[in-house]
């Protein structure tokens, strides 16, 4: 973003890097908020980075796309500019770097050595096993050889993508590579994943920039993926929900079901089995740039048991019934007549045959004795 | 003498009667087994694949043209039913045992030996083409006996109209001139519930069983149960706890038709009962009139010798 003509820019305290504390604060707030950071991370992170402790990160590349990386290229709260610069201290990028070869070989090599302990290693792309690794290999060293050497000293070793994560497309049968995941390879030691083809990059922004304010690592489930962005099924927040639960489905691709922007499961939506938060915070803040927002069912890329497994148009399971209270019982319940309403009808019938009675002898009463009088008068 | 020919005669009846009884039992176990028309049609539903999106309940209200289950005071319409219904011809049901889940489609089976159609006395439910069970207004009196006869308790009643009908499914039949198939087979996002021919379906389950037999409970519920069903379920956990009940493989009609049927077979036992009846009718009357003339006759007589 372009703040230069902010008028606060020439208001607000500069900093020696020629950036206003307030400029930074805002961007440092903006990450915070949109990867659920408290504000008060906002602080602290940008009192690191003004102590010049900014959190090193290698970024390494092997079997993918860089899809990825392109993703992350087109975040705007922070844009990348201000992360790779402000933020981070990016060590190490094939992508990135003006730099190549040797040089940048050094680059890492020296990076290492600096921080050891301290950098955030970033995985991009799944790691090939078979023939000793022999099919994707830089500067002479296999993906599995590089990996476990820069993993080794890192402070924090993120997978990003579902290449890194699990395999992803590079590992789908019949998988000619032994492709593999992050976790797999280095057994044992904690490895947060971001799976997701591409990843959306604020759970990296959000992963990294609360491991270098805070220290600490998110919460993860048992897949190691961190639960601020993957507790919940795509189904679950899906905009096209109402849709689901009234049961209209898009019948086929470009019929009319389509152009209304039915629910997609019937065309094969993996949403229902699928944790992410695609449908909550949007790819490069665009509303609805993400596959359901286009038209295109889920196919469930997060997952491993799904993505490059089942057919993309066929359906799932739906994970998590919301809410089971609005079913139908099996057996509809009964209205039940217990001994006490029975008791009370009973008494309400029988005062009510007891006036009347009361009522019709005094009636016929009274009549007798308004009949004498007619009588007696002629 | 009187009383001894009397009994005689009413032993005699009764032996009659016994015998006819009789004759009953031994047809029923000859009774054929009702066989589902060739060209039967069928719906499989499959509640391992039924999501609970309901589409099928929506769809089936607007293919049967079925007001919405509740309006409230102000207008509002408010369609949740929790049942079948005169306004619903089907409902999902969820079953919550034990930390499984299974969805249920509520619905009339269209059994091959319907017993809604045997004890319907004016033959409004009729077992019409392609063997699906349908209801003609014009026929019924509102008498619901079906609603009593029905195993699985299908057929209801428009308790809020002032001209009720009996209100169950009947596979959008209305719906096949035009060449379309009952309107929830047609929306399931997933095929839980399919149509097709009935012999082709019941091998498709048989399939599925065998394909996934972790995913099902071995057996096909509606293959032999009341004499089968044309609307077949697959499932997770057993049938009863979807609310189908152990109800076996006799068909409910085959021992009331038969003890029916068996007695008003050729009409031999009531007329032989009528003539029995007849015969001591005749008999007692003559012998009436007889002891009359013979008293009338005595009566003069006694007359005569009170007067003095």
């Amino acid at each position: 973003m372009d703040y230069t003509h902010w008028p606060d820019r020439l208001l607000g305290e500069k900093d020696p890097s020629g950036v206003s504390r307030r400029v930074f604060l805002k961007v440092c707030t903006a990450a915070a908020a949109a990867v659920g950071l408290p504000a008060s991370a906002a602080e602290k992170m940008a009192e690191k980075v003004a102590s010049g402790k900014k959190p090193p990160v290698i970024w390494l590349h092997f079997q993918e796309c860089t899809g990825c990386t392109e993703s992350l290229l087109r975040t705007s709260h922070p844009g990348v500019a201000e992360l790779i610069l402000d933020l981070v201290s990016l060590e190490y990028h094939e992508t990135l770097f003006a730099a190549a070869g040797k040089q940048i070989e050094e680059a890492l090599h020296e990076s290492i050595r600096d921080n050891a302990g301290k950098y955030i290693c970033v995985v991009e792309g799944a790691i090939p096993t078979k023939d000793d690794g022999v099919f994707c290999q830089v500067g002479g060293r296999t993906a599995v050889d590089i990996l476990e050497d820069v993993a080794s000293k890192a402070g924090l070793v993120v997978a990003i993508g579902s290449c890194a994560s699990f395999g992803g497309v590079a590992a789908a049968e019949p998988n000619p590579t032994g492709a593999k995941g992050v976790p797999q390879i280095l057994v044992g030691k904690p490895v947060v994943a971001l799976p997701g083809c591409p990843a959306n990059p604020y759970n990296l922004l959000g992963t990294v920039l609360q491991y270098a304010t805070l220290g600490t690592l998110p919460a993860v489930d048992d897949k190691g993926r961190p639960r601020f962005a993957y507790a919940r099924t795509i189904h679950e927040d899906c905009e096209r929900r109402p849709h689901f639960d009234a049961g209209r489905f898009v019948q086929k691709f470009g019929d009319e079901s389509h152009r209304l922007g039915y629910c997609l499961y019937k065309v094969g939506c993996k949403g229902p089995a699928t944790h992410a938060n695609c449908s909550l915070v949007p790819f490069g803040e665009v509303g609805d740039s993400w596959p359901v927002g286009l038209g295109h069912p889920c196919i469930g890329c997060t997952e491993q048991k799904v993505a490059f497994r089942v057919p993309m148009f066929s359906t799932v399971d739906v994970e998590r019934l919301t809410p089971p209270g609005t079913y139908a019982p099996i057996f509809a319940e009964q209205g039940k007549i217990t001994p006490l309403a029975t008791g009370v009808a009973g008494l309400v019938v029988g005062g009510l045959v007891g006036a009347g009675l009361t009522l019709g002898k005094k009636l016929s009463a009274e009549a007798k004795r308004e009949e004498h009088p007619e009588e007696k008068q002629p | 003498m009187k009383l001894t020919r009397r009994s005689l005669l009413k032993g005699v009846a009764a032996a009659g009667a016994a015998g006819a009884a009789g004759a009953v039992y031994r047809r029923a176990e000859a009774r054929a087994k009702k066989q589902p028309p060739p060209d039967a049609v069928a719906m499989l539903f499959d509640s391992t694949r039924c999501i609970g999106c309901r589409a099928c309940m929506e769809k089936c209200k607007e293919a049967n043209d079925l007001p919405p289950d509740r309006v409230r005071l102000d207008g509002v319409p408010y369609d949740a039913p929790i049942d079948l219904s005169g306004t619903t011809k089907t409902v999902i049901k969820l079953y919550q045992g034990s930390g499984k889940t299974a969805f249920m489609k509520a619905q009339c089976l269209h059994c091959v030996d319907p017993a809604c159609v045997s004890a319907c006395m004016l033959g409004a439910l009729n077992k019409r083409e392609y063997g699906v069970v349908t209801y003609q207004k014009n026929k019924c009196v509102g008498c619901r006996y079906c609603q009593i006869a029905c195993a699985f308790n299908v057929p209801r009643f428009e308790w809020n109209s002032p001209a009720p009908q009996i209100v169950k499914c009947e596979m959008c039949h209305h719906r096949f001139p035009e060449g379309k198939g009952p309107a929830c087979a047609e929306v399931c996002p997933r095929e839980a519930i399919q149509f097709g021919k009935l012999k082709e379906l019941r091998a498709e389950a048989q399939k599925r069983i065998q394909d996934n037999p972790w995913r099902y409970h071995p057996d096909v519920f509606g293959d032999t149960e009341v004499g089968g069903t044309q609307v077949l379920y697959l499932s997770a956990v057993p049938f009863d706890k979807l609310g189908l009940p152990k109800v076996g493989d006799e068909p409910v009609p085959a021992m009331g038709e038969t003890i029916q049927h068996g007695i008003y077979k050729g009409f031999i036992a009531p007329i032989a009962l009528y003539a029995v009846t007849a015969y001591v009718v005749v008999r007692n009357v003559r012998r009436g009139e007889a002891e009359e003339q013979e008293e009338a006759a005595r009566k003069p007589g006694e007359g005569e010798e009170r007067k003095p």
